[in-house]
C-alpha cells in the first residue's frame, strides 16, 4: 500500500498537471472559433448529461489541422523552428564544449569557481537578460560602438532584428544547459586513459577524437537535447531580438493566441509542437537510461 | 641438467636495454629522483620497490614518457629518449588503474594499439586473438571492461600493453587492486609469460613479497635514490643497509661496536652483557658502530642454553603472534632489547612448547646475523 502511494504521487502529479492541461489543449484544438467567451464553440456543459455530451462530441473536427496543413506559413514556421533550433543547438555545442573541456582541465581548486560563473546567470531574470543583449546588439549598441571606436567597421552593422541576433541570443541563453552535462561527463573521466591511448600510439589530436570525444558522447547527446527541445518553441527570444521575417513557431502561436485570438488554431499549432518534440524527448530519455545503465 | 644463470648484470660483454644516466627530475623544490644511474637488461624482470613517494612511479613514467628529466640522460637500446613522445616508444605501460577504455569492448581495447599502427586488418585480428588465448581471454572478447571481473579486467590491461610486442613493459602496481590468493597466482601468470614473450618487464611496486616473487633484480629506492640493486636472495640475505634490510622482511637490528677478534668480529652490544660474534667480508675498524641485523627465522628458541651455539642469549617471551604455519615470539633481553624469533609451527598448537612469560634461551649462528654500518 504504501509502495503504491508513492508510485501514485509522481502519476498524480502528471496526470493533474500534464495530461488534463494537454487534453483540455486537444479540446480547444477540435473546436471552432468564435466570438464569445471563451472564444471557440462547443463549450462543453455538463448539464444536459450524456445526450448533450454526444452532441457534443459530434461538433468536433479535424478543421484547424487540416488548415494548418493548407496554410504554408505554419509549414514554414515549423521548419524554419526546426532549423533554427537546430543550427543554434550546433552553435551552442562548438561554444560550449570547449567551455566544459577547460572547465574539466582546470586545477581542482578552480572547478567550483567556474561552475559558478556558468550558472551565475541563471541569478537574473531571463527577460532581463534578453532585454540586456538588445542593447548590446542595436545599432547604437556597445558592440557597434566598439566595433566603430576602433574602428574595424565604418558604419554600424544591423545585427538586432535579425536570425544572427536570436542565434546569438539562443546559444547564450542555453549555453549553460550544454556545458553543464558535457562538464560532468568529462570531470569524470579518468586521466589515465588518454595517457594509455598516447602510450598505445595515439598523437595528442588522435586520443582526444578517439578517447575524449566518445566517453563524453552522453553529455553532448543530452546537452544537445536541452538546448534543442526549448529552442524549438522558443517565443521571448525571436520576438524580441528576432526582425519581422524571423518565422518560429512559438511566435505563431502567440501571435494567434492573442493577436487573432483563434484560440482553436492556436491550440492546434500547440499540440503538432508536442507532437514534433516527442521524438526528441524520447530519445533523450533513452540516452539517459542508457548513460545509468552504463554506470552501473 | 646445468643451467646458465641468467645475469647479463655480471657480464662486462652485455650491452644494457635501459640506461639511466645520472638522471635527476624535479617537480618545483620538490627532488623526486636524485642523480641516479642504473642499468636494466633485456629480458629481466626489473622490480623497483619502495614506500610511497620514494620516486619509483616518477623513474617509470619516464620511461614511458609521460615525464622529461630535468637533467640527465635516459637511454633505451642506446637511443637517447628524450625528445621522443609517449606514441614514438617501443615501450608500453600498464596502468595501475588498468585505464580500459569503457567505451570498447574488450577486443578493441587489446586491437587499440595495433589500429594506431595501421596494420592490415586479418594481422590484427589474429595478434588480438594470440593475446585472448595468451591471457585466456577468448570467451570475453565481445564484453566491455565493466562487464568482466577485476582479475579478468587485470589480464585484459596486460593483454593490451604486450599486443604490440614492447621491447620494454612496463607494469604500475599491477597487481594493487586483487585479492591475495588472486595476486599469487597472477604473479606467476606473470611470469610465465614474461617467460613466454621473452619481454622485458619493469615492475613497480610496494610490496615486498611481490617484488620477491617476480623479479629477476629488485631495486630498493628511498627519496628518490636506489639503495640497493640485487637478486631477490641476495637483497634478502645480504642486505647493505639497515634500511633494505628493514624494508624487506622482518629484522632484528641491535645497534653496537664491533671489534675485531682473529676470523671474526667481536660484537659489544650492551653493558654487562656476553658479547655476540659474527663474521663478515666488509672491514670494520675497532671499535667503530655497527648495526646487527638478524632475521627473526634464523634465531633458535630453547629452554635450555644449547652447547654448541656461537651466540646465545637469555631472555623472556612477551608476546606471540601465531600466524598459522609459524609463531613469532617477541623476546625481551636483560637490557630491554626486544628479539624476535620464529620457529615453523610443526606440532599442533597444544602441544607447544613455549608459553608467555616462560625464560626462554636464543641461539644464532657466527654468519646467521649480518654487520652493517648504516
Amino acid at each position: 500500500m504504501r509502495r503504491f502511494i508513492l508510485i501514485a504521487v509522481p502519476y498524480i502529479w502528471l496526470v493533474v498537471l500534464f495530461l488534463v492541461p494537454f487534453l483540455i489543449v486537444l479540446k480547444i484544438s477540435l473546436s471552432d472559433a468564435a466570438i464569445s467567451i471563451p472564444p471557440y464553440t462547443p463549450q462543453m456543459g455538463l448539464s444536459a448529461g450524456w445526450a448533450g455530451f454526444k452532441a457534443f462530441v459530434s461538433e468536433l473536427d479535424f478543421e484547424n489541422y487540416i488548415f494548418l496543413s493548407e496554410d504554408a506559413l505554419y509549414w514554414k514556421a515549423y521548419l524554419s523552428s526546426l532549423q533554427i533550433a537546430l543550427i543554434s543547438t550546433v552553435l551552442t555545442l562548438l561554444v560550449g564544449y570547449p567551455i566544459a573541456y577547460g572547465m574539466a582541465q582546470a586545477p581542482d581548486e578552480w572547478r567550483a569557481t567556474l561552475l559558478l560563473l556558468v550558472i551565475l546567470p541563471f541569478w537574473t531574470s531571463f527577460l532581463i537578460r534578453v532585454y540586456a543583449w538588445i542593447g548590446i546588439l542595436s545599432n547604437e549598441g556597445f558592440l557597434n560602438q566598439f566595433l566603430l571606436w576602433t574602428g574595424i567597421i565604418s558604419t554600424p552593422l544591423m545585427i538586432l532584428n535579425t536570425d544572427t541576433a536570436v542565434y546569438i541570443g539562443i546559444v547564450y541563453t542555453y549555453l549553460p544547459f550544454m556545458v553543464l552535462p558535457i562538464y560532468a561527463a568529462l570531470e569524470k573521466m579518468d586521466g589515465s586513459l588518454l595517457e594509455a591511448a598516447e602510450d598505445l600510439g595515439c598523437s595528442r589530436t588522435s586520443a582526444f577524437w578517439l578517447v575524449t570525444i566518445p566517453l563524453s558522447k552522453a553529455g553532448i547527446i543530452a546537452g544537445c537535447f536541452l538546448v534543442f527541445i526549448p529552442a524549438l518553441g522558443e517565443f521571448v527570444i525571436p520576438s524580441l531580438l528576432g526582425g519581422s521575417d524571423t518565422l518560429m513557431i512559438g511566435k505563431v502561436l502567440w501571435e494567434e493566441f492573442f493577436s487573432n485570438r483563434d484560440w482553436p488554431v492556436a491550440s492546434a499549432v500547440a499540440v503538432i509542437l508536442l507532437l514534433i518534440l516527442i521524438l526528441p524527448i524520447v530519445l533523450f530519455q533513452r540516452n539517459q537510461q542508457k548513460q545509468r545503465e552504463m554506470e552501473q | 641438467m646445468a643451467q646458465t644463470v641468467f645475469a647479463p648484470w655480471d657480464d662486462p660483454q652485455a650491452k644494457p636495454l635501459i640506461q639511466f644516466k645520472n638522471v635527476t627530475k624535479r617537480f618545483g623544490d620538490f627532488v623526486a629522483i636524485e642523480n641516479l644511474t642504473q642499468d636494466i637488461y633485456e629480458r629481466e624482470f626489473f622490480a623497483l620497490l619502495g614506500p610511497s613517494g620514494c620516486g619509483k612511479t616518477t623513474l617509470m613514467r619516464m620511461l614511458a614518457g609521460f615525464e622529461r628529466a630535468s637533467e640527465g640522460q635516459i637511454l633505451i637500446a642506446g637511443q637517447d629518449m628524450a625528445a621522443v613522445p609517449p606514441n614514438k616508444r617501443a615501450v608500453n605501460m600498464m596502468f595501475q588503474s588498468y585505464a580500459l577504455f569503457p567505451h570498447l569492448s574488450i577486443w578493441e581495447n587489446i586491437a587499440f594499439g595495433l589500429k594506431r599502427e595501421g596494420k592490415p586488418k586479418d594481422e590484427i585480428a589474429a595478434r588480438v586473438d594470440e593475446m585472448l588465448r595468451l591471457t585466456r581471454l577468448e570467451k570475453f572478447a565481445k564484453r566491455k571492461p565493466h562487464q568482466i571481473s577485476g582479475g579478468q579486467r587485470q589480464r585484459v590491461a596486460l593483454a593490451r600493453s604486450l599486443a604490440k610486442a614492447p621491447k620494454l613493459l612496463l607494469l604500475d602496481e599491477p597487481l594493487g587492486a586483487l585479492d591475495k590468493k588472486l595476486r599469487q597466482d597472477t604473479q606467476f601468470e606473470l611470469m610465465d609469460i614474461q617467460e613466454k614473450t621473452g619481454t622485458t618487464f619493469v615492475i613497480v611496486t610496494h610490496d615486498q613479497e611481490e617484488a620477491m616473487t617476480v623479479s629477476s633484480r629488485v631495486a630498493v629506492m628511498d627519496e628518490g635514490r636506489i639503495i640497493q640493486v640485487a637478486t631477490p636472495a641476495q637483497i634478502y640475505e645480504a642486505p647493505n643497509s639497515v634500511y633494505v634490510a628493514d624494508f624487506i622482511g622482518e629484522v632484528n637490528i641491535i645497534g653496537a661496536v664491533a671489534t675485531r677478534e682473529g676470523e671474526s668480529y667481536r660484537i659489544d652490544w650492551a653493558e654487562g652483557q656476553p658479547p655476540f660474534t659474527a663474521k663478515t667480508a666488509t672491514g670494520f675498524a675497532d671499535g667503530q658502530r655497527c648495526h646487527l641485523a638478524i632475521r627473526p627465522e634464523k634465531v633458535a628458541i630453547s629452554e635450555e642454553r644449547p652447547t654448541d651455539a656461537a651466540n646465545a642469549v637469555e631472555g623472556q617471551i612477551i608476546d606471540i603472534a601465531y600466524l598459522g604455519n609459524i609463531s613469532t615470539y617477541y623476546v625481551k633481553l636483560a637490557n630491554g632489547q626486544m628479539i624476535k624469533a620464529q620457529t615453523a609451527n610443526t606440532r599442533r598448537l597444544s602441544r607447544r612448547s613455549f608459553t608467555w612469560e616462560d625464560r626462554v634461551w636464543l641461539s644464532w649462528t657466527e654468519t646467521a646475523a649480518i654487520m652493517l654500518e648504516t
